[in-house]
């Protein structure tokens, strides 16, 4: 079964090299959707159920960390995987993802293997919508 | 180590890592300097991000408009030949992760630092000032015939000890 991916950055190049990289992972990828802060993910994924969100943490209006936080509380999407992919590599930022339940944690720049290797042990047990 | 080689240490490495993760371009080495006063008139793009907490201060790229078309070029894998919203918004992210894996190094050092959103400008003839006094970092890099500038001017918040605003006393300090 295909995997539809949510990702979330402000910037629009890096949404694009996401989506170039998805598709190059050779993982079962379904849609990909984009929103370019949290308020619009939430909108977005309410409108298109994902079984996966990539995120940003720096962004305008509503960051990473809150929106993680928020679909953390939420009984409908607190079981999606969240992967932060982000320039923000302190140790309090990281742990302040993984204590919010973050799946994953990827450092900008990075590379095609490290995607692919971060999501093949989340994407694996995907359970239908 | 002192901060200032700290930080141009990190600039350099930053760069360079960037440039061949997200690109596949290898960088020359690069020029150091320091730099007091406004710049001279700019043509090309420029790029700014903000770094708040204990210490603050600006991360700025520099670069001519074709070096900006290759940078989308490279980092989309599309064709570029004209600065419009794609090559600005890659200066930006170019920008964001150069800057933020130095915030990430100083933060070992200095303690939490935050990291605004970029602001990219692009034209001809324009001056950039910044409203502090303190010098600027910058690493000239020759890359596709023109020069692609990376500076930093970061200064102690604080207002007891001796850590004070202007890097000859701040990049003075051990760590």
């Amino acid at each position: 079964m295909d995997s539809d991916v949510l990702v979330v950055d402000d910037s629009a190049a890096i949404r694009k090299i996401l989506q170039r990289v998805l598709r190059q992972t050779g993982l079962a990828i379904g849609a990909i959707h984009e929103a370019g802060d949290g308020q619009e993910a939430l909108s977005v994924i309410g409108q298109h159920p994902v079984h996966l969100v990539l995120t940003d943490i720096n962004m305008p209006k509503m960051d990473g960390l809150q929106l993680l936080a928020s679909l953390k509380g939420s009984p409908q999407w607190q079981k999606v995987p969240v992967v932060m992919i982000t320039t923000e590599g302190g140790e309090l930022k990281v742990s302040e993802a993984v204590r919010l339940g973050a799946a994953g944690y990827v450092r900008k720049p990075f590379t095609a293997d490290q995607i692919k290797e971060k999501l093949a042990g989340i994407l694996e047990p995907v359970l239908p919508l | 180590m002192n901060l200032e080689k700290l930080i141009t240490d990190s600039m350099c490495a930053a760069t360079a890592n960037v440039f061949s993760t997200m690109m596949g371009q290898e960088l020359p080495a690069g020029e150091v300097s320091l730099e007091t006063g406004s710049a001279g008139p700019n043509d090309g793009v420029a790029s700014f991000i903000g770094i708040a907490g204990i210490w603050a201060g600006t991360g700025n790229i520099n670069c001519s408009p074709s070096q900006a078309c290759r940078i989308c070029s490279q980092m989309l894998m599309v064709e570029a030949s004209a600065v419009d919203a794609d090559v600005l918004d890659a200066v930006a992210e170019l920008t964001n992760m150069i800057i933020g894996s130095v915030k990430t190094d100083l933060e070992q050092h200095l303690g939490p630092l935050g990291l605004s959103i970029p602001t990219v400008v692009y034209g001809r003839n324009f001056r950039t000032k910044s409203a502090g006094q303190q010098e600027w970092i910058a690493v000239r890099y020759l890359w596709e015939g023109d020069i692609f500038t990376v500076k930093l001017c970061l200064a102690s918040q604080e207002r007891s000890g001796h850590a004070h605003a202007g890097l000859p006393h701040a990049y003075a300090i051990e760590v």
